[in-house]
């Protein structure tokens, strides 16, 4: 054999009850590359990379480093052999410190046999130097529960560079960090390509993939449509090939005739938070807010939805002033949002998909206090149809849909209270494009209906194809608004920034 | 989809009402005197006292709490109403202080876990001490006897039917409407399943626990009344440990203690359950203390189920998603 790929998987299948998850799966990284696996949500890419990870077991075929066949059985078979993964919703205890999650599960003993305690210096010293080397510098007996998503995540990245990972999978690495971050995420890339690492990189995000890509692997369906390397490609070429259909328009963005202002903040400030946020929309827009992750944009929609506090400002609902102390205050005034936080703040994990939609607008199903099923039943299934939700029934469990299709309910259990504002914040977050292109759609009949509707997104493009006019945040101030003639990504950077 | 899954989609829905059949087939072979209407009349007066504390104990765990103060609440409220009857002759008035006042005692414990924000197991832990106490002070530590015709609460019949299976309905079919046909009882769901979502839904967090502790209350209330006049006193030793049996029937009967999951009529079943089961070895001569070893695997073996028919739930979902429903 002349030449063996760093890491090769031969003919991977693997079946759960009932479904097909991967079909003959060929895959393979060299050293010092960057692989890119794309595939929407449910195309197979997480059961690959769980497989690699030892998380799952595949029913045949077989995986190869440097030309020797390997079994995986568990995460820690996965380690020995150099893998590295760092995974999308990033698993941690938040009572840990940055010091204990790296040596967890690894941590180094002193003293003699049968005496053997934890060695808290080595700890400490050696934290310091791994942060020292990745240029990250954390406190080391910081609890993680004080950090974002983004520190941690670079702390995971540390973490695997310096347990010589040769092999590292990022599983949609930029979905919650700044763009500022992903520049540097992006760098730290190029060094450890440069150093001969070989890199699995999920994303959807076809900006970053074009500019990291060695080589472009394309899954549907549970099957490898096409793979090649990334020079072959352009972007409709990646997302046609991803949805197994041609997306003409990205954006389905329509001009719709604008009404009154139908919501108004004045002054907003709560201390330490934002100060001094001012701005409205009217029915039918589309209103973007553009800023780094920390600016305080989803700060700003949760105080204006009443789940945290206001400390001084004003907000105009329909023209007049309204006292926001609740969610159900909000709620009742016409004012709703979608958390960028599925998880935690949107589904009820095992609750029914009918259940979960309903929750917000009970009070439409109740006479004389007795909740009528049937009732509810078919409003629920009417907005699903409306909506375009698919699930196999009323009673599935909200957490076997996919992503996009949790969204879709999430969205439906807001629109059955009748709202006249939505805040949506990264409504497309974590979800495939396909579904993102629906939920545009959506966003857009929304404003034909004249409701309002305020788009926090991390992604610029997005903000840029869908938006009416741009708000862009900076350190909890609005530092600027931008009108379509003046729309380009480093405009809005430059004002998110603060340059 | 393969007739495992099908199965298994079939057991974990229907698997408590599948073994509590299974349990009676093999109860009634294993001793004729099993299924007779005297026999089954028995057990369902015998598991009534639990199975209503059981249902105030599936509405918290539910919202994700717990109520460790159930047993000594029990005693409080029954030695009160006790007390009260003895006072005034009349049954109506002793029956409204028992509610009274286990509402009164879980409203406590549900104020201080909604305002101090108190975990709920340490909030009614401290209630079962000092409910307990407040019992055994009004009382002297002595039982009250001569308690004449409040015994018709406990020891009543209407038509062939004891007054406590009667109560016990009541309080299950009461439970079921809650969970099943209120607002607060699809709110105690969310609560329980993500408490974070449900505030972000526009659901009272605070309300919810509160009324749910309250209810329970109520529950727990009736229980004492009905458990003192079955025992033709007001015993302020009563109920010690009757939580957990209580507990235990809600979790047999699927009842999941990571909460946002649980129904009346499951838990009802797992209260026949237990009781099938005791009375079941009772008649075949099983000595009590191996009983209680019976009864700490079989929940054991219940939860084991439980979590195992889940993992199976969850790989049998995958097919379907995105793939059926309404066409695209």
């Amino acid at each position: 054999m002349a030449h063996a790929p760093k890491l090769e998987l031969i003919n991977i299948q693997k079946s759960f009850p009932g479904v097909m998850a991967l079909a003959n799966v060929n895959f393979s990284v060299e050293k010092g590359t960057v692989h890119v696996l794309c595939g929407e949500n449910g195309a197979g890419k997480s059961t690959l990379m769980k497989i690699l990870n030892g998380i799952y077991k595949a029913d045949e075929g077989e995986i190869r480093i440097d030309g020797k066949p390997v079994e995986i059985h568990n995460p820690q078979d996965a380690r020995s052999h150099g893998i590295a993964m760092i995974f999308q919703e990033l698993n941690f205890v938040p009572e840990m410190t940055v010091e204990e999650n790296f040596f967890l599960g690894c941590e180094p003993t002193v003293g003699p046999p049968g005496l053997r305690r934890v060695d808290w210096k080595r700890i400490r010293r050696e934290s310091l130097a791994m942060m020292q080397a990745e240029g990250v510098h954390y406190p080391p007996d910081e609890k993680l529960r004080y950090l974002s998503v983004s520190d941690i995540q670079m702390l995971e990245i540390t973490k695997a560079v310096s347990r010589d990972a040769d092999i590292i999978i990022m599983d949609e690495p930029t979905s919650a960090i700044t763009s500022r971050e992903v520049e540097s995420l992006m760098k730290k890339i190029d060094e450890l390509r440069a150093k001969g690492i070989a890199i699995i990189y999920i994303s959807h995000k076809m900006d970053e993939i074009f500019r990291i890509a060695d080589q472009i692997t394309i899954l549907r369906d549970g099957s490898v449509v096409d793979s090649r390397p990334a020079a072959e490609y352009d972007i409709d070429k990646v997302i046609s090939l991803m949805v197994g259909r041609t997306i003409t328009n990205v954006y389905p963005k329509e001009a719709v005739p604008v009404g009154d202002v139908v919501f108004k903040a004045e002054n907003l400030s709560r201390a330490g938070v934002f100060e001094d946020v001012s701005f409205e929309v009217r029915a039918g827009e589309i209103v973007g807010f553009a800023g780094l992750v920390g600016a305080g944009r989803t700060e700003v929609a949760r105080a204006v939805f009443g789940l945290d506090p206001i400390d001084s400002g004003r907000i105009y609902i329909k023209g007049e002033e309204t006292r926001v102390r609740s969610v159900r205050d909000s709620m009742r005034s016409g004012v709703v949002m979608l958390s960028e936080d599925r998880r935690r703040y949107g589904i009820i994990p095992m609750r029914s998909v009918e259940e979960n939609a309903a929750l917000s607008s009970l009070g439409l199903f109740i006479y004389n206090g007795f909740l009528h099923s049937g009732k509810q039943k078919k409003i629920v299934s009417d907005s699903f149809r409306s909506m375009n939700v698919k699930t196999p029934s009323l009673d599935t469990s909200i957490e076997s849909l996919s992503g996009g299709n949790q969204q879709k309910v999430l969205i439906a259990k807001w629109l059955l209270t009748d709202p006249a504002v939505l805040f949506l914040d990264e409504p497309t977050r974590g979800i495939d494009v396909g579904a993102k292109f629906e939920i545009y759609k959506l966003m857009v009949g929304l404003a034909r209906q004249g409701k309002g509707i305020i788009m926090i997104s991390s992604e610029l493009p997005e903000l840029l194809g869908m938006c009416d006019r741009i708000y862009v945040m900076g350190g909890g101030r609005i530092n600027g608004m931008l009108e379509p003639e003046s729309y380009s990504q480093e405009n809005i950077m430059r004002l998110a920034t603060g340059v | 989809m393969t007739s495992g899954d099908k199965f298994f989609r079939f057991m974990n829905r229907y698997s408590i009402y599948v073994i509590l059949a299974v349990l009676m087939v093999a109860c009634s072979l294993a001793s004729p005197n099993f299924l007779t209407v005297q026999n089954l009349t028995n057990v369902s007066r015998q598991i009534s006292i639990t199975t209503i504390i059981a249902m105030a104990e599936t509405i918290l765990i539910i919202a994700g709490m717990i109520d460790l103060a159930a047993g000594a609440v029990l005693a409080l409220a029954g030695v009160l109403s006790v007390a009260t009857y003895v006072a005034t002759g009349s049954l109506v008035l002793a029956l409204g202080v028992g509610a009274l006042v286990g509402v009164l005692c879980n409203s406590l414990s549900g104020l201080v876990v909604v305002k101090f924000r108190t975990p709920p197991f340490i909030a009614t832990l401290a209630m079962q001490t000092a409910a307990r106490g407040a019992a055994l002070s009004y009382t002297g530590g002595q039982n009250i006897y001569r308690i004449g015709n409040y015994t018709i609460f406990g020891q009543g019949y209407i038509g062939p039917i004891p007054t406590p299976v009667l109560f016990m309905l009541a309080v299950v079919v009461l439970t079921w409407y809650i969970l099943r046909h209120t607002r607060f009882g699809r709110h105690l769901y969310a609560v329980g399943g993500n408490e974070d979502a449900a505030r972000a839904s526009g659901v009272s967090i605070g309300n919810t626990k509160f009324i749910a502790y309250a209810v329970s209350g109520v529950f727990v209330g009736l229980a004492g009344v009905l458990y003192m006049s079955r025992n033709n006193a007001g015993l302020p030793n009563a109920g010690a440990g009757l939580e957990f049996d209580a507990m235990t029937a809600a979790i047999i009967g699927g009842t999941s203690f990571s909460g946002g999951v649980g129904t009346a009529m499951g838990t009802l079943a797992g209260g026949f359950i237990m009781g099938f089961l005791n009375n079941g070895m009772n008649l075949l001569g099983v000595h009590a203390y191996t009983q209680q070893i019976v009864r700490g695997a079989i929940i054991v073996l219940a939860v084991i189920w439980d979590v195992y028919s889940k993992g199976r739930r969850v790989s049998a979902g995958k097919p379907v998603e995105a793939k059926t429903g309404s066409d695209a």
